[in-house]
């Protein structure tokens, strides 16, 4: 069953279906090795656990409305902030952006036909749907979930410390989905080193694809050290090691030195895929080029370099890191982050804005990420981080990076890329409301938290005494989280209406710059047919706008004396009015 | 090519860099050691890659005046189907969940791993054509 | 100008400012975090509030008017470039100096202090044990009454330890954990550390007013964290005097007592 890819173009087979007598259903689900099944399993598989760990945040949100609430107990709100963290930040956010969507997009927007090794995306889709599957499934153990935070902090999460099933299914979770992770980076690195189409230089690779080679090199960097951490984890609750654990001389800290080395880069991990989608988006709804192309890539690397080694401003509290060395590459990290920054003003500066659902919640990520970025700056500094460590200022401000990035850039990007996976529309009006609801909603959510944590009310703290003034911001915190949950729940309406009554997508919705707009909604399978001549970091632009390109373009089409017509190219790349096979899913 | 390797040097030269300050700074074994391992991650396949690139015509991807025509031919194997990442999948499974059932998951994962390992190679000798 | 702004607002931060939500610190240290944090968000608001600005400005100004308007391709423009990557630089760089000068003032330990409290945090509670400053023994020892209760009571109840320091001393405290890792939080001091195992950690207090303050374990550490509460009470030198001595008393009577 293999199928020997040719290069779309002359030599190609212009406009042949390939044939198609694979199996169907549920087996064809099991057995597909293509990018885009793989891609919407994760995708879809990842917004489910972020819909179960919403629930879950809505459950601590509603305990915390009142002082002394017994809603749920002590025990059962420990296991809902252990879990809620580990979905949202293991099985969500990274797998949404780098199994998902990066899945997705990376082959289309370098134009490959599929990634470089499709046996081994399946299997990491594989792992990671056993890996969360298993870790969900340790509320179902006699002891309940695991229930020692996301970070499991040696000897807290040893084997006298949280004895049970639960913890350890915790653990071997983790570590099939840091396989998968592992997977998922090396495929991606390999496809957009190996797999571009011609006349694809790296400096014309997309800014997303360009973030997400970044993220593959992290992801390379970060995650062996969490499974290398994860398995002495292990032998430390069962072989009776003693690594961790100071009474055999071991070192407890050792522990939070490996989750952070893996912890600080995989938060980048979450964030840059995100950015790469935002930077997708504002240049196509302001009908300009990216500002400051290589200032952008630049940015990124800089930031995937930084990011490995601040990873002890997690714990300048413990009294035992060099606080001046960490703060200082904290801080450095804000440089390239307020490049990308300007940038994106730059690109919407002049240009000609069109506010469709993706460019409201590209725009609201600007400012909501804007804001978590001027508290983390805060944090950087040890002596406000002895001030505020582990209390509600911590809490607000990485959920307003998380929640600002993952879900206001990831929202972006699926309505951006929604008509290219599934060929249908999402109703603009539903998805404007949601937008309202979300912006709202997460201020109300978060500016109260922050307060909170100055009036010094410590995270992870299941009940709170009337006495600390806690209860109105909190109350408030509360409301705002309602709003976001019928934020998300106007998506999940969003996506059963384009279901159940479809508005054909086009080729090209949204005018978009890149290749993936070049192929049908959805693509065909090994995704193209024929590709637009690729001379600027904005083939499909240049192609449908030859008046209208930029001065770099110019010089490359001189240089090479080729006018546009010389180069074949198939009618169906034109934008605006998909043709070829648009809409059938 | 010149600019991927470009990419991982960079990495490899800013985790040496990074390690030898950190480590005159703290003299701290587990995180000099990281971000040594860190800089040797970059250089591999970043030096693989450099040497490569000076061996190697540029490739159509690497021309910024190439046509798609230059491209055209065979990129490469690419199955459509195939069950065994998803039996190998399972097997990971089984063989994790061991450590915490017990042994007895590993018997049933490790039968499944090795069939996969099989069908997997059987399924690339027969494989080419469709 | 903006490093003008940034300069100034730290130098002058924490005279007459808002506290922005923050404690105003009890203590020296509190107090050299408190002006630091006062600079910081001035800071950052000025930063916030210039970015916020255009991005607003851009949204609300160049929408698009019509369906085949298509502005112009300018996509770099290199001082510009050169300009927005230099003065993050600068800004951080100030911002750093300002960090590190607070942070020897934070992390100071002076060579004579008045006392030693010894701090040991446990599931679910804390002892204090309170040394001589010569590191001499005082047979005074304060701890968690109780087990935790199923609901959290008021920090000032009787079953959570109170920590009695003195007003305008310099008091030593030698922090650790018999178990696992604990944080050693007092809100109104600006300050919180973490308990571990295997490892001392030494800082000062340099308490500037009396009153009762709350403290809070601030590291997850399993089933009742939220309830390893404590409380401090800054009271006079002759009060803090006449406390331990009764204490003293009280103790050596009782056996080895550990009452609050």
């Amino acid at each position: 069953m293999t199928l020997v890819a040719e290069r779309p173009g002359v030599v190609g087979r212009p406009g042949e279906p390939e044939r198609e007598h694979g199996p169907s259903g549920i087996v064809k689900w099991i057995t597909s090795t293509d990018h885009k099944v793989i891609g919407k399993s994760y995708l879809v598989t990842s917004l489910v656990f972020f819909c179960l760990a919403g629930v879950m945040a809505i459950m601590m949100r509603t305990q915390l409305v009142s002082p002394d609430n017994t809603i749920v107990s002590q025990h059962t709100y420990n296991e809902l902030f252990t879990m809620h963290g580990s979905l949202m930040l293991y099985l969500f956010a990274g797998p949404f952006a780098f199994g998902g969507l990066a899945n997705y997009l990376v082959p289309l927007q370098v134009g490959a036909p599929d990634m470089a090794f499709p046996r081994l995306n399946a299997l990491s889709y594989w792992l990671y749907l056993g890996g969360g599957v298993t870790m969900i499934a340790g509320f179902l153990t006699v002891g309940g979930a695991a229930d020692f935070g996301w970070v499991a902090y040696a000897p807290l999460s040893d084997a006298v410390n949280s004895p049970g099933a639960g913890p350890d299914m915790w653990i071997v979770a983790l570590l099939l989905t840091g396989f998968s992770a592992i997977f998922t980076g090396v495929n991606i690195v390999t496809t957009v080193f190996y797999l571009r189409a011609p006349g694809m230089t790296m400096f014309r690779v997309p800014i997303f694809t360009w973030n997400m080679v970044v993220t593959g090199i992290l992801i390379l960097i970060a995650f062996p050290v969490l499974t290398a951490a994860l398995v002495m984890l292990w032998a430390d609750r069962h072989l009776g090691t003693h690594i961790y654990s100071v009474a055999g001389g071991g070192v407890p800290v050792l522990w939070q030195n490996l989750f952070w080395f893996f912890g600080h880069p995989e938060v980048y991990i979450l964030a840059l895929p995100y950015f790469g989608m935002v930077t997708e988006i504002l240049p196509v709804f302001s009908r300009k080029p990216l500002f400051g192309y290589r200032g952008m890539v630049f940015a990124t690397i800089s930031i995937g370099a930084l990011s490995t080694s601040v990873w002890a401003h997690h714990m300048f509290t413990t009294g035992v890191v060099l606080l001046p060395f960490f703060s200082l590459m904290s801080y450095l990290i804000a440089v390239p982050t307020g490049i990308k920054f300007f940038n994106w003003i730059g690109t919407m500066w002049r240009g000609s804005l069109k506010f469709d659902t993706p460019m409201l919640f590209a725009v609201g990520f600007l400012v909501v990420f804007l804001f978590g970025g001027v508290t983390g700056i805060f944090l950087a500094s040890p002596p406000i981080d002895f001030a505020t460590h582990d209390t509600y200022f911590v809490v607000a401000h990485f959920h307003e990076v998380l929640f600002g990035s993952a879900v206001f850039g990831g929202f972006a990007g699926l309505y951006y890329w929604y008509p290219k996976m599934f060929g249908r529309m999402l109703r603009e009006s539903l998805g404007k409301a949601s937008f309202w609801f979300m912006f709202v909603g997460f201020w109300v959510t978060f500016l109260p938290q922050y307060l909170l944590g100055l009036h010094g009310m410590p995270r992870r703290i299941a009940e709170y005494s009337a006495s600390t003034g806690w209860t109105s911001l909190n109350r408030v915190s509360t409301v705002g989280a309602y709003l976001l949950f019928v934020a998300v729940a106007i998506m999940v309406v969003n996506a059963y209406v384009s279901w159940r009554r479809p508005i054909q997508a086009p080729a090209n919705p949204w005018d978009g710059h890149t290749l993936e707009w070049a192929t049908s909604s959805p693509p065909p399978h090994h995704n193209f047919y024929r590709l637009p001549p690729i001379r600027s970091e904005r083939p499909l632009w240049d192609f449908n706008h030859p008046e209208h390109t930029t001065r770099k373009y110019e010089e490359s089409m001189h240089r090479g004396n080729r006018a546009p017509a010389s180069v074949p190219v198939g009618d169906g790349a034109r934008g605006g009015d998909g043709v070829e096979g648009s809409g059938a899913s | 090519m010149k600019i991927e390797s470009y990419v991982l040097l960079f990495m490899a030269a800013f985790g040496a860099v990074i390690c030898a300050v950190y480590w005159f700074t703290s003299y701290e074994d587990a995180g000099s050691i990281m971000l040594g391992a860190f800089g040797l991650l970059g250089l591999l396949p970043g030096g693989y890659y450099y040497w490569w690139s000076r061996r190697m015509s540029p490739r159509p991807e690497d021309d910024p005046e190439a046509t798609q025509a230059q491209g055209a031919g065979v990129v490469g194997a690419f199955p459509s189907t195939s069950i065994w990442p998803f039996v190998l999948g399972a097997a990971a499974l089984l063989i994790a969940l061991s450590l915490v059932f017990g042994f007895w998951t590993a018997i049933f994962g490790f039968t499944l791993a090795v069939s996969a390992v099989i069908g997997v190679i059987v399924e690339s000798r027969r494989g080419g054509v469709l | 100008m903006p490093l003008a702004i940034l300069g100034g607002a730290i130098v002058l931060g924490g005279c007459n400012a808002p506290t922005f939500g923050a404690f105003r610190g009890a203590t020296t240290q509190g107090r050299d975090e408190f002006k630091l944090w006062v600079g910081f968000v001035i800071a950052g608001l000025a930063v916030a509030a210039l970015v916020w600005g255009l991005i607003f400005w851009t949204v609300l100004r160049h929408r698009r008017k019509s369906n085949d308007e298509i502005p112009r391709q300018f996509h770099e423009n290199i001082p510009l470039e050169i300009l927005y990557t230099t003065l993050p630089v600068v800004i951080v760089g100030v911002l750093f100096y300002f960090t590190v000068v607070t942070e020897n003032e934070v992390d100071a330990v002076a060579s004579h202090p008045a006392e030693i409290v010894h701090v040991l945090g446990y599931r679910w509670g804390w002892q204090f044990t309170y040394d001589a400053g010569d590191g001499r023994p005082q047979g005074v020892q304060v701890a968690t009454a109780a087990q935790p209760a199923l609901l959290a009571q008021p920090a000032r109840s009787k079953e959570y330890p109170q920590l009695v320091l003195p007003v305008g001393e310099t008091v030593r405290i030698v922090l650790t954990s018999a178990d696992v890792v604990h944080g050693f939080y007092v809100p109104a001091f600006n300050f919180s550390r973490y308990a571990q195992p295997g490892v001392t950690n030494l800082f000062d207090f340099n308490p500037t007013r009396t009153g009762v303050f709350r403290g809070q374990c601030s590291e997850f550490c399993g089933l009742y964290h939220a309830e390893m509460l404590f409380s401090v009470r800054v009271v006079s030198d002759s009060a803090f005097r006449h406390w331990l001595s009764a204490e003293q008393v009280h103790q050596a009577q009782a056996g080895t007592g550990a009452t609050s």
